[in-house]
Order: structure tokens, then sequence, then C-alpha cells
């Protein structure tokens, strides 16, 4: 299985392409919230998607929600609990 | 299985009484004589109800600029439902035979067209945020319409159109002015519809956002209580039909279209719409097809 670091720096790979926070994606702290730093629900959309294809991956419904997607530490959270 | 509201049955009593007249595609059905001064009266009547809100009245064609669907991200969110207008571009006679030729043969000749610059309307308040742009004064503003709008959503349910009227309200401002007037319609549509003694009741609501991002989508809208919707069992008591929409839009619409408070910052805005045919259905299914047979009370408040 790969490291923590490992998929910390895939997600910030994502947040970098498509959360709209710019150079911002690879400096946020793990626990940061990211819609605080200006990611829109828009752009949350397209991140859900993008962490879909990288880690092939499908979020159930119960995860499709602004808590899951808040910050690097929660999406890591919902990776390991998907692909464990 | 409960006969009071299948589908089929009421259908098929709208098309007996000559209400609406069936058409060849799902969705696309003719409106008899009667259907349609409903559809005038309620119009009226809303007319009346905010005669001193002092909205500004303004009418659009079905068809709009292609680049107001662009920008607001339509094709992202709700591509099923899109429709897009192309005209044949040729200049040869060989060319539009093989056009004329490929219809005849019951052939894809929609691939000899091209697109155009507008698309059918996918929304009453589309073509009107584009006409805001710029600074608000400071009480805001407030428009209303009555425009055709398009979904590409066949169904032989009654309720589902393809192309239908909705006649809404928008409300531009801050987000001070907008929710609540957002709110004080909410109360004052449903009021409006239990007047007209309609089981009318109203919830929160989520778009039918395209796909799984679309999920997302909704449950952030619903999460959000960003949309509210007043319903009516007009073909199911389980499900009943939305006839009356409440969308606050935050700054999604203002800051695609450059729309700005008086204070400077990017304006909020809202929208509320009734669907037409949705109400006059609602009216048919709880009064019955015969508009003599309707209540005193709401033949009175319709033809006054």
């Amino acid at each position: 299985m790969a490291s923590i670091v490992n998929i910390d720096e895939k997600i910030r790979n994502i947040l970098l392409k498509h959360a709209g926070l710019g150079s911002e994606a690879q400096s946020i702290s793990v626990d940061e919230d990211l819609h605080r730093a200006g990611m829109t629900s828009m752009s949350s959309v397209n991140v859900m998607l993008g962490l879909e294809g990288e880690f092939d991956i499908e979020f159930p419904d119960h995860m499709l929600n602004k808590k899951v997607f808040s910050s690097i530490g929660s999406i890591r959270a919902a990776i390991l609990e998907l692909t464990s | 299985m409960n006969d009071l509201y299948n589908s089929q049955t009421f259908y098929d009593g709208l098309v007996y009484h000559g209400l609406i007249v069936p058409t060849a595609v799902p969705g696309t059905f003719g409106r008899g004589e009667i259907f349609e001064d409903v559809v005038n009266r309620f119009n009226d009547l809303v007319n009346r109800l905010a005669a001193d809100d002092g909205a500004e009245v303004y009418f659009f064609p079905p068809v709009i600029d292609r680049k107001i669907m662009e920008k607001v991200h339509y094709l992202e969110t709700f591509p099923h439902l899109c429709g897009s207008v192309h005209s044949y571009f040729g200049t040869s006679a060989a060319s539009a035979q093989e056009l004329a030729s490929c219809a005849d043969e019951g052939g894809e000749w929609g691939q000899l067209l091209k697109q155009t610059e507008v698309v059918l309307s996918p929304a009453a308040c589309y073509p009107v945020y584009p006409t805001l742009k710029g600074t608000l004064p400071s009480e805001g503003r407030l428009v209303t319409v009555l425009n055709w709008v398009f979904r590409h959503e066949p169904s032989q349910e009654p309720t589902r159109l393809q192309s239908f009227r909705m006649r809404e309200f928008i409300r531009v401002g801050t987000a001070e002015q907008v929710v609540p007037w957002r709110d004080m319609w909410l109360q004052r549509g449903l009021t409006l519809l239990h007047d007209l003694q309609l089981p009318a009741s109203s919830d929160v609501a989520s778009d039918p956002f395209f796909g799984r991002g679309g999920k997302m989508r909704a449950l952030s809208q619903k999460d959000q209580k960003l949309k509210f919707e007043i319903l009516v069992p007009v073909i199911s008591a389980t499900e009943p039909t939305a006839v009356c929409s409440f969308n606050y839009h935050q700054d999604h619409f203002a800051s695609a279209f450059d729309i700005f408070a008086s204070d400077g910052s990017v304006a909020h805005s809202a929208c509320m719409g009734f669907g037409m045919e949705r109400i006059a259905m609602a009216l048919f299914k709880t009064h019955g097809f015969d508009i003599a047979q309707w209540p005193y009370k709401v033949r009175q408040l319709l033809w006054p």
C-alpha cells in the first residue's frame, strides 16, 4: 500500500490541478480547511473526480460531502478507508 | 397501485377534455384554449399579487446567446438537459441536395448542420443576468420574466415537458437583501397555492445535476439549503410534483456576469419561478377537468 507521504503528494497534485488554490495547494498544511482557503464547491467536485481517477476509487454517497473534502487529512482518511 | 394518481389516466383525461393535444414527440403536446386560459389567469393573479413589488418586466425569446450557457457552466452541470440550435450553412446546390436526401433516407442529417450562436434557453432567468452587468443601485434590482424554457428530458409523464413556460422573479443585491426576499416569496407562494386550494407543501430540494460530480453538487446544495420547492401531488401521492422553485445562487451568477452591489462587492442573486404548465395541471388534478366545477373561491381568484 502506498505510504501516507505518497498519498498526500498525490492529493496535492490533484488539488494543484483542480482546487483553484494555485501553488498554495503545495504548501497548505494537512489540517487546513480547503474551503476556507478558497476552494469553491464547483472546484471541490472536480477535485473529487480527479481523486477518483488518480486512486482508482469511487467515493460512496455518504462520503460525497463537504466534510470529506475539507482538508488533505480528511481526504487522506477517506482514501485510506476505501483502499484498505 | 393507487389509480387516484395514475399518470396515464391523468394524461388521457387531459386529452379527452381537450385541455391538451397529443403530438408525436413526448413532452411536446399542444395546449388547448382552456388550458391556456388557466395559465394566463394564473399569470395575471401573480401580477396582481406582486403589483407593488416594483419589478422590471421583460420578455425574452426561447433562444439565448450560447455564451450564457457556457459562462454558467451549464455543460458541466446539466449537459444531459441542454438543447443547441444548429443550422445549415452550405451554399452549393449539391450540398443542399445531400442534406435533403439524407433526411429523405431517414439518415442523421443533423451531422450536416453547424452550431449557431444561440441555444435553447434552459432557464427563464438566464437571459436576465447579462443585462444586469455593472453596479446595482443601493436597493438592488428586481426583474420578472415569463419565458419558454427547454430541457431535453422526453417522458411520457404529462408533468415532464421538454418545452414549457416559467414565470420568474429575479432578485439581485446584497445577501442581506436577497435571502429575506427568497424567504418572503416561499411563504407567499405557499399562501397563494393554498388560496387556490391546492394541497401544496414546501421542501428543501436539489437540481438534477449530471453524473457523479452532480451527486456531490446536489448534496452540497441541499446541505446549504440553496434550493426550495413547492410541491403538489399530481401524478403520484408519494412523489409530489414541483410546481414552484426558489434558488439562492450566492454570487455564482453575479461573478460570472460582473454584477456588483452598490458597496462594490460581488452581488448575490436568487430567483423564484412558477412552472406554468405544472400549476395548471395541479389545478386540473385537484379540482377536476371541468373548470365550471372548480370551487367558487378558486374561480373568483382566477377569473375575478
